[in-house]
């Protein structure tokens, strides 16, 4: 199929349709609402529905609801709107229901502002719900990656029964790129033996987080812990570029793995060695990839659209094996590739201490 | 004749279907269940018609009525 | 011999752990009725609240997902949308649906979500340990009220089935109560309108059921069960409040 020229945001909206989500389930919020808009027009054609509910608390618990019964569904917000979703999520993961949630992140704290930002790094990995629990976050980079990683998302929740996000950001969710909206081939997962449809031939049963029972939680928590175990080993994602003889590695995910690559780039054009690692699976973490360049002993820059969120998880990832500092913007001033050039040259010239 | 089947071990105890019987046949006996409650019984069989309001009334279905 | 009155098929043989003469026995009872009667147990989808009936997914052989506390009409409208042959059947309590869930009950009705609901009202928290709820009564004392609920401070008892019933997307909504066989019979019938309304696709069917609580209350059931008539009716009185003929939505 030819490319189409697309915002991130309706590439993600194409995205679930292309997977077979046939429900959607949202609040309007900026910056994330071409996603809601364009489904709203397509879902009903596709035999399927669309619902603007009353608030993100609803949505989330109407994707609860469908997914339970096996169905693929999507909800979609921005920052403030993510935060109240938190509760369906906490319950989404312990009852284990598939679902995607999209996360086109403004910025923060309380209503903050409507520019990019990576401030919901903290609330997507460490799970922002109550509970010992772990959800996939999926970092796109590009309006290609917006709807590669929606479809991807769609997958990793049905294999693994719980919630996939999708994290982008008001950049990448406002900005149009050349789009191959590929048609994936569909994946069949069987949901027969837990999906509610009404019990028929059957008893009846239940989809449900409350474990009452005489151990039966830390059990259900253990099971749980095994699950993530197994994600951890098999579905991490990340691009790793650093060939062998490295002064530094630049590591970014999302709209600043835009702009570090540029930054890096020219670093390299000016004869520097310089590497760059993009996490693409945020949760899973790629620390074994992230260990194996500290091990090199190539210094690490986490640099981030925040105050310093991932680089806790860089460092612990390096284990101390190298030297990690940060960079990093907060809301309301976007980085060009030369402000994150000056903090790769500063490192090169050994004029930062590890923080 | 009527037959009321009481599922004892179930009985709270708490009156309401003797309350509300019209031949005032049921009572509360003597006889605790496991959960420590007196089971209601049914004193005078020959009152009872099987209306079948006791069991209608009982929050723990404790009560079945045929007739 | 003749079966006067059995133990509905759609209850599972678990027995309730519900207090001594609490109302929500009889109430799963009824919905059970309707259940069978409507034939719809392999087809429900029930969505469970938080509170004393979150254990209705133990009691009823049907499958159930558990909502968080108030989003029941959250979750039972995902359910609905993406499966809209099947039954869908909500059982909430006055603190899930008529305070944390005022939101998701009001709006779920405003959609004229095709649903089942049954709002049982004992005006108390009653799984928590007796605090006041939305609907406790001027006067009542609870373990958060404790010089009983005064307006000045706490607002008077909500009453649900009047505002829903002035939504259009609301089929039926009535209230009733089961503490004497008189009003039972009724409750019995609104239960099954209740549910005659989803399977007529007329929007969604609401019943208000007053129920005891002893424990909560502080009495014994026998004075529980009197109390409803004695101060609840007075305040929350019985009727069918709305009832759809046709599919007439404006």
């Amino acid at each position: 199929m030819a490319k189409t020229f697309e915002k991130g945001n309706v590439a993600i909206a194409k995205a679930a349709v292309a997977a077979g989500c046939k429900y959607y389930f949202g609040y309007p919020i900026t910056p994330q609402s071409d996603i809601p808009e364009y489904l709203s027009g397509v879902l009903p054609s596709v035999g399927g529905q669309f619902v603007q509910a009353e608030s993100e608390v609803a949505s989330i618990n109407m994707l609860l609801g469908a997914g339970a019964t096996g169905k693929r569904a999507m909800t979609s917000s921005s920052s403030p709107g993510i935060s109240l979703k938190q509760e369906g999520i906490s319950y989404m993961a312990g009852s284990e229901v598939p679902g995607v949630i999209v996360n086109v992140q403004r910025s923060g704290p309380g209503l903050g502002g409507i520019a990019p930002s990576q401030g919901d790094y903290f609330q997507a990995t460490r799970g922002g719900g109550h509970g010992d629990y772990r959800i996939f976050v999926l970092a796109p980079s590009s309006v290609q990656e917006m709807y590669d990683l929606t479809v991807l998302a769609f997958d990793l929740a049905d294999q693994y029964r719980m919630p996939a996000m999708v994290l982008a950001d008001a950049m990448l969710g406002m900005m149009k790129e050349p789009l191959d909206e590929w048609v994936p081939e569909p994946k069949a997962f069987d949901k027969g033996d837990w999906a509610l449809g009404g019990a028929s031939g059957r008893p009846g049963r239940r989809v449900k987080s409350l474990f009452l029972g005489d151990g039966e939680l830390a059990e259900h928590n253990w099971r749980l812990a095994e699950k993530y175990r197994e994600i951890r080993e098999k579905a991490v994602r990340v691009d790793v570029q650093v060939p062998d003889g490295c002064e530094l590695a630049v590591v970014a995910f999302g709209s600043a793995a835009r702009i570090a690559k540029s930054a890096v780039d020219r670093a390299n054009d000016e004869g520097r060695r310089v590497g760059l690692i993009r996490p693409i699976t945020l949760w899973p973490f790629p620390t074994a990839e992230i260990r194996e360049v500290a091990e090199r002993g190539v210094p690490l820059l986490a640099v981030e659209l925040n105050t310093g969120q991932m680089v806790e998880d860089v460092r612990l990832s390096s284990e101390g094996r190298s030297p990690v500092t940060f960079a990093g913007w907060p809301p309301g001033y976007l980085p060009s590739p030369d402000d994150v050039y000056g903090e790769i040259a500063r490192r090169l010239a050994g004029g930062e201490k590890v923080a | 004749m009527a037959k009321l089947a009481i599922r004892e071990e179930r009985c709270k105890s708490c009156g309401i279907c003797i309350e509300f019987c019209p031949e005032n046949c049921l009572e509360i006996g003597d006889k605790l269940n496991a959960q420590g409650y007196r089971c209601v019984r049914l004193a005078d069989p020959d009152a009872c018609r099987a209306c079948g309001i006791c069991g209608r009334m009982c929050p723990d279905v404790v009560i079945e009525v045929w007739k | 011999m003749k079966a006067v009155f059995t133990r509905p098929e759609s209850l599972t043989d678990k027995p309730f752990h519900f207090c001594p003469g609490c109302h929500h026995g009889v109430i799963h009872r009824l919905v059970a009725e309707a259940i069978d009667h409507y034939g719809v147990r392999e087809k429900t989808i029930g969505a469970a609240s938080v509170g004393c009936s979150v254990f209705l997914y133990d009691y009823f052989d049907i499958d159930v997902v558990e909502s968080p506390h108030g989003r029941a009409p959250a979750v039972a409208t995902g359910i609905k949308r993406a499966n809209p042959d099947r039954f869908v059947l909500l059982y909430q309590g006055d603190g899930d649906l008529a305070a944390i869930g005022t939101a998701e009950i009001i709006h779920a009705a405003n959609r004229g979500e095709n649903l089942t609901v049954v709002f049982v009202n004992n005006t108390v928290y009653g799984m928590t340990g007796g605090q006041m709820a939305p609907t406790t009564l001027l006067g009542q004392p609870t373990t958060t009220s404790p010089y009983g609920r005064e307006f000045g401070q706490d607002g008077y008892p909500i009453k649900m089935t009047e505002m829903l019933a002035q939504l259009e997307g609301v089929g039926y909504a009535a209230r009733v109560a089961v503490d004497t066989p008189a009003r039972l019979a009724k409750a019995r019938k609104a239960v099954f309108q209740a549910f005659e309304t989803q399977v007529e696709e007329k929007g969604m069917g609401f019943v208000e059921i007053l129920a005891t609580c002893p424990t909560n209350w502080g009495l014994p059931p026998l004075e529980a069960v009197k109390r409803v008539e004695t101060e609840m009716i007075p305040y929350f009185p019985l009727g069918v409040y709305k009832e759809r003929k046709g599919k007439d939505f404006l």
